[in-house]
């Protein structure tokens, strides 16, 4: 564990957090096994302290723009669980109307602006959302979580130069959890050292363990405040996923040892007892924040059950945008 | 401008230039990107003089990355401002199709209606200054294809004035496609020149015998055709449709109403093309106005060549549409 310690209040929140990702996670998987969500769902169990340690240094003016595999940000940006679960589910009480689905959340009040489920296409929005807030004199930050199969992508390579020639509030969030899709990272980067690549377009860049999420914090902490200034920041965080890739995938491409060796490294496990033995956490807060979550949970399901069905005269609603100012 | 003041001789470059300068001067929210716009004045000169005016963070020189600095209008879009974003030619927008269609096409639906994108984009297109393939395409008909977009074709000094002010005002992305071979013509710009309505196609020339339904392009073409035909007794309507998406289905109907005939002039290609859409509507709709199958003047169906004398049977001309008229009425006898 990295050095800083949080107080008792900062800890038991930020396991609450990862603890709030990975319950509620579980329960998808329950719920998809039931068939209650369909189509793809791509799990963040594993990469919890990535979302929690960074998200938690945002500001409510900043912007997030995720991935396919956003759950986890939505929750710790404060999305409730019930509209994402909802939003699983189909219902039109989903967080995006269940237009979106699993990969596809969205919420206006926060600032999360996706869910983008092409690889790589979230980079250049993010150059965009930074440019308006700068040409307004806003002050605030655009987050970008891409994993390191975007890298690939010449939008992050376009983006880089943008954000940094254009001097754009843009931390560009690496999750680097070693393979995209079923593919690793040894077979499609020449160079794996992916928070290097910054240098190549003059962007500021560090590598943090992505399981350790006070290590995390403190380096979204450094790196936002660079972005603030007003230069964009490459944050690669090197973490893994637990499950597979989405909920069709065999696994055929990792050994079961790998996974195992790595779940040695839970980032729940690894700062609950770090924190235990430093005495800012007990065995009673964990309890605690069990409980509250498991209620949390249970309470998202509910709503998710209880939620309606959008009518299908509606289906053509949100094409185009119903006010027109005159 | 006043509206007493007589009307301005100028080009359809610089009707599309004061456009964009009073849509920047109404709206500190706008702001122009794209590759060579700024210092070089734009590929076209349509952007010439207006870095000076109105300095670099408003007329923004972007790096050759389509899909880049389409996002990124995209997501300055969705951050309050109203990007206007240049596109070389709409063969490079094919760099830029995912940023196009599966964010600003589909965000807001995705978003169930919590996200809008009010972006603009202009693109050149078409053929004619023998360019080569990769630079003469005419790619309007296939964005038409996309629900949540709207695609505009000014053919006009009007509309390449007005549709800008319109496009800007729509909370949803815009695109605008511009004739390269347009933006030397000649004509006069009312002085009190302003948005246009950018939902209807509008009739051009009236005529009983055929309509000829077209846009871009191919309206002076068809224009100069129907002054033509009409010395031989054939009087041809001229629709210019203006929007291809969403295709104003009442003018076209009414047309083909009245005059019973339809040549549809499409610089696109035929297979798959706007030109299949339309013909598509017109037997659903009105099948038994018709005296004659719809007749479709198309490109040719090859990836547009150099050589001028290919180029040009390439595309739809004012011959070739005056022929196929004759062909249309006289062969009804």
């Amino acid at each position: 564990m990295s050095t800083a310690l949080p107080d008792h209040d900062q800890a038991r929140r930020l396991l609450w957090q990862m603890v709030r990702i990975r319950r509620f996670e579980e329960k998808c998987v329950e719920m998809y096994s039931a068939q209650k969500i369909r189509g793809f769902m791509h799990l963040y169990i594993g990469e919890e302290a990535v979302a929690t340690g960074i998200i938690e240094q945002l500001r409510p003016e900043d912007a997030i723009v995720a991935t396919y595999r956003e759950h986890g940000q939505a929750l710790v940006r404060g999305m409730s669980a019930g509209s994402i679960m909802a939003e699983m589910y189909g219902k039109q009480e989903g967080c995006a109307r269940g237009r979106g689905g699993s990969m596809h959340l969205f919420d206006a009040k926060t600032r999360f602006c996706g869910g983008n489920a092409i690889v790589g296409g979230g980079l250049p929005l993010a150059i965009g959302l930074a440019l308006a807030d700068k040409m307004q004199n806003r002050k605030a930050v655009t987050a970008c979580f891409f994993g390191e199969g975007a890298v690939a992508e010449g939008e992050f390579h376009e983006s880089m130069n943008l954000a940094a020639l254009w001097k754009l509030p843009v931390l560009f969030v690496c999750e680097n959890n070693l393979y995209a899709m079923g593919t690793a990272l040894r077979y499609t980067e020449s160079k794996t050292e992916i928070a290097k690549k910054g240098d190549a377009y003059n962007v500021a860049n560090a590598v943090v363990d992505g399981m350790d999420v006070l290590a995390v914090s403190e380096a979204a902490r450094k790196a936002i405040a660079t972005t603030r200034e007003g230069q964009p920041f490459l944050l690669e965080c090197r973490t893994y996923r637990f499950r597979a890739h989405s909920m069709f995938d065999a696994e055929l491409y990792r050994s079961k040892d790998e996974v195992a060796e790595w779940k040695k490294r839970d980032p729940i496990t690894l700062f609950f007892d770090a924190m235990k033995a430093a005495n800012v956490l007990s065995d009673a807060d964990y309890a605690a924040v069990e409980a509250e979550v498991a209620k949390e949970v249970d309470d998202s399901v509910a709503f998710a059950e209880a939620g309606t069905w959008e009518p299908v005269e509606d289906l053509t609603r949100f094409v185009y945008s119903e006010v027109t100012p005159s | 401008m006043n509206a007493t003041d007589p009307p301005k001789k100028m080009t359809y470059r610089d009707a599309v230039r004061e456009g964009i300068r009073s849509a920047m001067q109404n709206d500190p929210r706008v702001f122009l990107m794209g590759e060579d716009v700024g210092h070089y004045g734009g590929c076209f000169a349509v952007s010439r003089g207006l870095l000076a005016e109105f300095g670099e963070d408003r007329i923004r020189d972007t790096p050759l990355a389509e899909s880049a600095f389409v996002g990124a209008g995209i997501g300055a879009a969705l951050g309050g401002m109203r990007p206007i974003v240049e596109i070389m030619t709409c063969n490079f927008s094919l760099l830029a199709l995912d940023q196009i269609m599966n964010t600003a096409a589909s965000l807001l639906h995705m978003s169930g209606g919590q996200f809008n994108v009010p972006i603009v984009i202009r693109m050149a297109t078409g053929g004619g200054k023998q360019l080569g393939a990769q630079h003469s395409h005419s790619l309007e008909g296939w964005y038409a294809h996309i629900p949540g977009l709207k695609v505009l074709t000014p053919a006009t000094l009007e509309d390449g004035y007005g549709m800008l002010a319109s496009a800007l005002a729509d909370p949803d992305p815009v695109l605008i496609f511009e004739n390269q071979t347009l933006y030397i013509m000649e004509g006069e710009l009312p002085a009190n020149a302003g948005p246009v309505d950018i939902s209807s196609a509008k009739v051009r020339r009236e005529g009983k015998d055929v309509s000829i339904l077209t846009y871009g392009a191919s309206l002076p073409k068809s224009l100069e055709a129907a002054a033509k035909l009409a010395e031989q007794g054939i009087h041809a309507e001229v629709v210019d449709l203006r929007v291809l998406r969403p295709l104003d289905d009442a003018t076209i109907m009414s047309s083909v109403a009245k005059t019973h005939r339809v040549l549809i002039v499409d610089e696109g290609w035929r297979s798959g093309g706007i030109s299949a859409e339309i013909s598509a509507r017109i037997q659903e709709q009105a099948f038994f106005e018709l005296d004659r199958p719809v007749q479709r003047l198309c490109s040719a169906e090859v990836p547009i060549p150099y050589a001028k004398h290919l180029e040009q049977a390439a595309l739809p001309q004012v011959e070739s549409i005056i022929a196929a008229v004759q062909n249309l009425v006289r062969s009804h006898g």
